[in-house]
């Protein structure tokens, strides 16, 4: 059932992710981006982090992608005429890089995982009071540190807007 | 006699998730065709007029009439628009206004054939949040089709509703938070059976949720798009807003949509802040009587915000786009805050118990 559930996320989000970077619309880029995020929370419910899984959907494919429509819109852009522009050279150093790459990730599969046990979950896993506690208790710091950093964030993108207005 | 039903349906999860479906869709349904008379009726009443009484008994049977009208209209498409997602946006919508009301509890849990059985579809540990996740992705049914027409007009109500919908949805979570600092829980179920007892147990009486009650019916209303703040669809700016292009049975599904969604927001109000299928008056009585009486007062919660949306609507002028985010941004998110705060407050002050 899972490995079902699995095989089927991962088609939805490859795919997905596919579209998002060959379609000459951006539209239709960005609602495959969203469907992209969508089949990462059925990949946290699968992992029984039904909590997170919630998260993803309301913060990236209800707010974020939704912003990122709106500009989209708000500015029309048009369809992307333009043909492949890579050249030669970009055109084998891509095939080179993505052959490294997937070297690296066979390696680091088979080296690191090849025979690894996971843990099984503890109870009341991915819950929400779980996740609380550990919040507020284990990751007290990183977890303020973490929300000073988008206040900061959200302080400079006002300042800089404000400065041209 | 009843075996093969607690055998097949009662003790087979996956079965009695289907009829637990395939039950509250068609209730939602029906729900949604008589408020469209509902509305129709009221609204005539409100401006002197009769309203539609002639199929069937008062125009009972005028939702009937509409829809085999609305299957039988040409569809047509126009050859500007974006085919596949002109198609789907319709479809969006519907789905992502049904799913929300699957983790409303409609009913306490009951004993049918020595079976217990959850009146809710979703007892999931994360419930509210389900349903903000699902209203939260609503909004691109609405932003699709706007998109999809290549009509200027819908374009705009679509972006109108996009910017509306995220606006709107921080002052509806943050109104949501203060029931949740209250209960301590974000599982639906739990939260209505706290409320159980007498109404001033109420999370908007006992929980002093009533200013976070205000203001997720305000944000309700904008996330619905419904008047006073139907500017997706204002006829007098943007003819028809986003469903501009839309007709035949398409034009139906955001029709149905939009009151589908009205029925949701409405229960979730009933859920969190009033008390759920909670009477309000504990009775000296158990058992299927309860359960029926229970769930008659889900009902006729929910019945009772559906007739103040129309209410509402037919009372009230539509506001100007920018006093929609002004109202949206300057007040209701301050006051949000504020409401958060003070009952963060106050629970830590064990002013409020649960």
């Amino acid at each position: 059932m899972n490995l079902i559930g699995f095989i089927l996320l991962t088609l939805l989000s490859v795919g997905s992710a596919v579209m998002v970077i060959q379609r000459r619309n951006p539209v239709e880029s960005a609602l495959a981006l969203a469907v992209n995020l969508i089949s990462i929370a059925g990949f946290y419910l699968l992992l029984n982090a039904q909590f997170i899984a919630l998260l993803q959907v309301i913060v990236y494919a209800g707010a974020i992608m939704v912003l990122v429509l709106f500009v989209i819109m708000l500015l029309n852009l048009p369809e992307d005429p333009r043909e492949s522009r890579s050249g030669f050279f970009q055109l084998w150093l891509a095939v080179g890089f993505t052959a490294t790459f997937a070297v690296i990730l066979r390696n680091a599969i088979r080296g690191q995982l090849a025979d690894a046990t996971f843990a099984a979950p503890t109870a009341g896993f991915g819950t929400v009071s779980v996740l609380g506690h550990e919040l507020f208790s284990r990751f007290f710091y990183p977890f303020e540190v973490i929300s000073l950093l988008l206040v900061v964030a959200m302080v400079g993108s006002v300042l800089l807007a404000k400065r041209r207005l | 006699m009843f075996d093969w039903i607690r055998d097949w349906v009662l003790l087979n999860p996956p079965m009695l998730a289907f009829v637990k479906v395939i039950t509250v869709v068609g209730v939602l349904m029906t729900s949604v065709a008589v408020t469209t008379w509902v509305e129709r009726r009221l609204s005539a009443i409100i401006q002197f007029r009769l309203g539609p009484n002639r199929v069937g008994p008062a125009g009972l049977l005028q939702p009937l009439a509409d829809g085999i009208k609305f299957l039988m209209k040409e569809d047509i498409i126009p050859d500007a628009a974006h085919r596949p997602i002109f198609i789907l946006a319709p479809a969006l919508a519907m789905i992502t206004s049904i799913c929300a009301f699957g983790v409303v509890p409609f009913g306490p849990t009951v004993e049918i054939l020595g079976v217990t059985v959850h009146l809710v579809i979703l007892d999931l540990d994360g419930g509210i949040l389900f349903a903000l996740a699902a209203t939260s992705l609503g909004v691109y049914g609405i932003v699709c089709a706007g998109w999809a027409s290549r009509n200027k007009y819908s374009l705009l109500g679509g972006l109108r509703s996009s910017a509306q919908m995220v606006s709107y949805e921080l002052a509806l979570a943050l109104s949501l938070i203060g029931v949740l600092l209250v209960s301590g829980t974000l599982r639906p179920t739990e939260i209505v059976e706290q409320q159980a007892g007498w109404f001033w147990n109420w999370n908007v009486f006992g929980g002093w949720q009533f200013v976070g009650f205000l203001i997720f019916l305000i944000a309700a209303y904008a996330e619905t798009n419904r008047l006073p703040f139907d500017l997706p669809e204002a006829e007098s700016e943007l003819v028809a807003g986003y469903h501009t292009e839309y007709s035949a049975m398409k034009f139906s599904m955001f029709f149905m949509a939009e009151y589908i969604a009205m029925i949701t927001a409405s229960s979730l109000a009933v859920t969190l802040f009033l008390g759920g299928y909670q009477l309000g008056i504990p009775l000296a009585i158990e058992g299927p009587l309860l359960w029926i009486i229970q769930v008659g007062a889900f009902v006729a919660k929910v019945g009772f915000f559906m007739f103040l949306f129309v209410w509402v609507r037919w009372t009230l002028p539509r506001f100007r786009y920018d006093q929609l985010m002004d109202i949206g941004w300057k007040r209701l998110f301050p006051l949000a805050l504020a409401n958060l705060a003070a009952t963060a407050v106050l629970v830590a002050m064990d002013v409020i118990r649960r």
